[in-house]
Formats: structure tokens, C-alpha cells, sequence
């Protein structure tokens, strides 16, 4: 044992490959190669005639996607309502970033944030299924309450499926922009003042550019997470698609489309994530 | 800058509406498993427990918490050994690709769930014969591993090297320095990482979708599949209240045991 011991303490070498052995070994057997594998299944193909996979590079899959209407407004509309995802989780998550980091006593800093952030734990399926009975068309809450202001609940469809989604994922945008702002210098805040800034332009060429990346860092979670959702838009989408829903459908069938239909998400976020990267948003999650 | 009071009052109104958005539909459903009406209108005509005690009764729902607390038990046992071990690596030595790691851990829960669940359903059906149990334990236990190596990392970060060199200058050897000193110090970590592992375990349902054995039913799995039967909502509502419960808590108890990490090592 001290001999094992003496040994391990002359190679550090040794002790880290001992100590990631085990947690990479996994991460790459378990994770990595299969992902390898689902992006090179992207490019091999179904024979139409006998249902097998045929293993030969081809990008027909791709082209199948591309040239198809059906598919190609999925795709249009899958990134629209992440974008609009993206943008409403940014405007809701602002002013309360804001109001917890800078505005509300240090005391209640640490509750507000915690308030925030466990909801993010309850069930995701138990979430849905929660605004699936509020925005039932007849009945629900939403239509209880609206209907004081003399309109009606969206019912399901693509407007459930923005507001659900936002609320799915508004505290990934919440707390990196909370730690954001929180760690921002209030001098500058205040140099800004003193040389005669108003609050608004302060806000504008201060604030904001200085939150910048925990906006980029928050937008990596709300836009993927939308990206790829499926179980929302069956819950709360009545007969609307996204790409998940195709993918889900595709992929008992024909394998091949359904990873190539799973890798537009993931190029998408690998674009998102190097360009963002560059920004040093990262360093924030 | 100096904001005015109604700045002030309007920024915290929003966050007031902010979290209101975020607890109402929370609150319906744990109301809702109360509501007498099998329809769940609202508001409720009136309250009653009836739901409840059919739900303690019903054998499938039985069934299916048993699975979902030996899937997320078993999970957890396994995050916990890989995220401690990541953790140790990565807080207490410098080497190539170090950076890389905790992006690494991360991207089963970044990416989207459908993503790592048919790259994990081809890798089990294409080389491992097929889903079983096993291979549920394994889905779960690759996205568990980042919350335990997050609130192992924020607490070693914290935790200052020199007591460990002290130990071993005199004279403990490292896996005596590991027992007697790190792990009392990691212990409370553990504890959060390991009860956040369980949570986001028990209520996962896309990777599970994809991973679960035939016949193998956990408790999401459960309320999907009896989502879309009328007779069945009113079970549905408490095991849904049931599963809002059971996130919660452990959240509340980690935040007891460990402050390092705010956001819990999710993000």
C-alpha cells in the first residue's frame, strides 16, 4: 500500500489518468462515440425497397430534408419559435435579473434566486401537462381568467407552444444574467452617472453591453432546448409540428433521416456556441 | 445611476409577475389533485382527498415509483463515484484538455434531450442487445453526473489545497488524506449533488423515453402514457402534484447542505 502510494505520488501522470480513467471513460464509451455514431448514421441511407440501412456515405438524407416543403417549413417554423423563445425569455428575464442583482436588499438576493431557480427541478412533463389543462380552450384557467378581459385562451397551437416553452426555460435565461449583473462593477454604473449619463443611457451603452454574454450564455439553453423540444408541441401544440416531433416519428422507421433530421439542431448549436464563444460567454455558465 | 422610485417598484413588479408566472401553473397542479370535479374546472366546485388515496391504491402508479426510485438511485450511486473522481481531477491538477471536461459533462443536458436519446437508444439496440433496466441506469447516470461533478467542483475550488498538504506532510498517505480530510470536507457537497442527481433522475422523460426497457415503466413514463385518458386525469393530477413534491424537496434540502454552487450545478 505505501509502496502503491510513494509510487503514485512520483507520477502525477499516473494519479490524473487513475482519476478520469473511470469518469471519461464512460462520458466517451457511453456518450461521445454514440453521438459520433448518430451523426455518421446521418449520412448512410434506408433502401426504400427493403428497409435496410445501407452503409455508404451519401448526403441524400440531407437533400431529402432540404427539397421537401413539408420539411423545410418544420424546419423554418422549429426556428422561428426558438428565436421567439429566445427573445421573450431575454425581455422577461432582464428586468428581473436586474431588480434581484441591483435592486432588491442583499438579504433577499439569495431567496429570489432560489425561487427562481427551483422550478427549474419540478418535472418537465408535469410542467406541460400543467398549462395543458390552464390553456384548455373551455375551462382552463387561462380561459377563466381571460375571459374577465373579454378574450378567450389561445387554445393549443403555436402561441401555447411560445409561452410554455417559455416558461420551460426562462430560469436558464434568469441566472446566468443574475450572476451577470451581479458581478458588475457598480463603479462603472456610477462613472457612467457622474459624466452625466441619463439612467436610460446607462442601461444602453453600460449595462447592456456588459450583460451581453450572460445573455448569449442564458439564449445557448433557451435556443436548444427549443430546438429540440417534442413533447411540448404534442402536448400543448394541437396539430403543429418541430423538428423533434419528426425525428420521434422517423426514427423506429428510418434511422438514418431521423439522425439527420436530429443533427440540424446540434450544427445549429455548434455554430451558436463557436460564435459564441468568441464572446468569452462561457466563462459565465 | 440612480433609478427613480417608480423604476425601482415597476422592476420589482416584474419580477413579482416574473415568479407568478412561474409558480401559478405549479400551484394548479397540486390544487388540482384536490379538485372534486373529474373534469378540473375551474375554479374547483369544491376539494376533496378521494383522488389521492385511489392513487396510494393503484398498482400501476406502485409499481411505477418503485422503478423510478431504483433507476434514480442506482443513477445517482453512479454520478456520484464519476463526478467525484472528475471533480478531484480537474480542481487538484492542471493538465491538457482540463477545460474541456466540464464542457464535456455538461452537453448531455444541453443538448437537446431527443439528441442524447437516440444516440444512447442506437448505441444500447445496435451493440448492447437491446434496452433493458441497465440500460435506462446508464442513460439516466450520463446526464446525472454533471450535477454531482459541478457541486463537488464549486466546493474543492473552495476548499483550500494546503489542508490536504499539510495531511500529507505529515505523513498520511493521499488515500488517508482523501478519507480523513477532503471527504469530511466534500461530505455536505455530496449530499446536495447526490439528492439533485436523484431529482432530475426521478422526473427525466425524453432520455428515458428512449433508454426504458420493454414493460419498463418509471413515473413520467407513467403520466404520459395515461395522459390522454379522460378516466384516468384525476390519478394523473396527484401523481403529477406527487412528482412537483418530490422535485422540490430535494432542492430545499441541498440549499441546506450546500451553498457553494447557487445554481444547484444544473447550469
Amino acid at each position: 500500500m505505501r509502496r502503491w502510494a510513494s509510487f503514485l505520488h512520483r507520477h502525477v501522470w499516473l494519479r490524473v489518468t487513475g482519476l478520469l480513467a473511470l469518469p471519461l471513460g464512460w462520458l466517451l464509451l457511453v456518450y461521445l462515440v454514440p453521438l459520433g455514431l448518430l451523426f455518421l448514421t446521418a449520412l448512410w441511407k434506408t433502401d426504400s425497397f427493403t428497409g435496410r440501412v445501407r452503409r455508404t456515405v451519401t448526403t441524400d438524407n440531407l437533400a431529402d430534408i432540404f427539397s421537401d416543403p413539408v420539411y423545410v417549413q418544420v424546419m423554418g417554423r422549429t426556428v422561428a419559435v426558438a428565436v421567439a423563445v429566445t427573445v421573450l425569455c431575454a425581455v422577461l428575464g432582464l428586468p428581473m435579473a436586474f431588480f434581484m442583482a441591483r435592486v432588491a436588499s442583499p438579504r433577499w438576493r439569495p431567496v429570489l434566486v432560489a425561487l427562481v431557480l427551483t422550478p427549474l427541478w419540478a418535472s418537465y412533463l408535469v410542467k406541460v401537462y400543467a398549462w395543458r389543462t390552464m390553456l384548455a380552450p373551455e375551462g382552463g384557467l387561462v380561459d377563466d381568467v381571460l375571459s374577465f378581459v373579454g378574450a378567450a385562451s389561445p387554445g393549443y397551437g403555436w402561441v401555447a407552444v411560445v409561452l410554455v416553452l417559455t416558461y420551460l426555460w426562462l430560469p436558464y435565461m434568469v441566472l446566468p444574467l443574475y450572476t451577470g449583473l451581479s458581478t458588475m462593477r457598480s463603479s462603472l454604473i456610477e462613472a457612467s452617472a457622474d459624466l452625466g449619463a441619463r439612467t436610460g443611457t446607462t442601461l444602453r451603452t453600460v449595462v447592456l453591453p456588459l450583460v451581453a454574454p450572460s445573455l448569449v450564455a442564458g439564449s445557448v439553453f433557451t435556443f436548444s432546448l427549443s430546438l429540440g423540444d417534442y413533447i411540448t408541441v404534442q402536448l400543448v401544440g394541437g396539430t403543429e409540428q418541430m423538428l423533434g416531433n419528426v425525428v420521434y416519428q422517423n426514427f423506429s422507421v428510418d434511422l438514418p433521416f431521423a439522425a439527420a433530421v436530429a443533427t440540424l439542431p446540434v450544427v445549429v448549436m455548434v455554430g451558436y456556441l463557436l460564435a459564441v464563444r468568441r464572446t468569452g460567454a462561457l466563462q459565465n455558465l | 445611476m440612480i433609478l427613480s422610485r417608480g423604476a425601482r417598484w415597476t422592476l420589482g413588479a416584474a419580477t413579482a409577475v416574473g415568479l407568478a408566472f412561474v409558480y401559478v401553473p405549479l400551484l394548479v397542479v397540486v390544487l388540482n389533485s384536490f379538485n372534486s370535479s373529474r373534469t378540473f374546472t375551474w375554479p374547483p366546485p369544491g376539494f376533496t382527498t378521494r383522488w389521492w388515496t385511489s392513487t396510494v391504491d393503484n398498482e400501476g402508479v406502485r409499481a411505477a415509483v418503485v422503478t423510478s426510485v431504483q433507476v434514480a438511485a442506482l443513477a445517482t450511486a453512479v454520478a456520484l463515484v464519476l463526478g467525484t473522481l472528475a471533480s478531484t481531477a480537474v480542481t487538484r491538477y492542471s493538465f491538457w484538455g482540463r477545460d474541456t471536461i466540464s464542457l464535456l459533462v455538461i452537453l448531455p443536458i444541453a443538448l437537446p434531450g431527443i439528441v442524447t436519446g437516440i444516440a444512447l437508444n442506437s448505441l444500447f439496440t445496435g451493440f448492447l442487445g437491446g434496452l433493458t433496466f441497465i440500460t435506462l441506469v446508464i442513460g439516466h447516470a450520463t446526464f446525472c453526473i454533471v450535477v454531482v461533478f459541478n457541486n463537488a467542483t464549486a466546493r474543492l475550488r473552495r476548499l483550500a489545497p494546503n489542508i490536504e498538504e499539510a495531511s500529507m506532510d505529515l505523513g498520511a498517505t493521499r488515500f488517508t488524506t482523501w478519507r480523513l480530510v477532503t471527504f469530511p470536507a466534500l461530505r455536505s457537497a455530496l449530499a446536495a449533488g447526490g439528492l439533485l442527481a436523484f431529482g432530475l433522475s426521478f422526473d427525466e422523460i425524453i432520455v428515458t423515453t428512449f433508454t426504458a426497457g420493454p414493460g419498463i415503466q418509471t413515473l413520467p413514463l407513467w403520466i404520459f402514457q395515461n395522459l390522454f385518458r379522460p378516466n384516468q386525469a384525476p390519478v394523473v393530477n396527484v401523481v403529477a402534484a406527487l412528482l412537483v413534491v418530490v422535485s422540490v424537496v430535494p432542492v430545499y434540502l441541498a440549499n441546506r447542505l450546500s451553498a457553494d454552487s447557487t445554481t444547484g450545478g444544473r447550469l
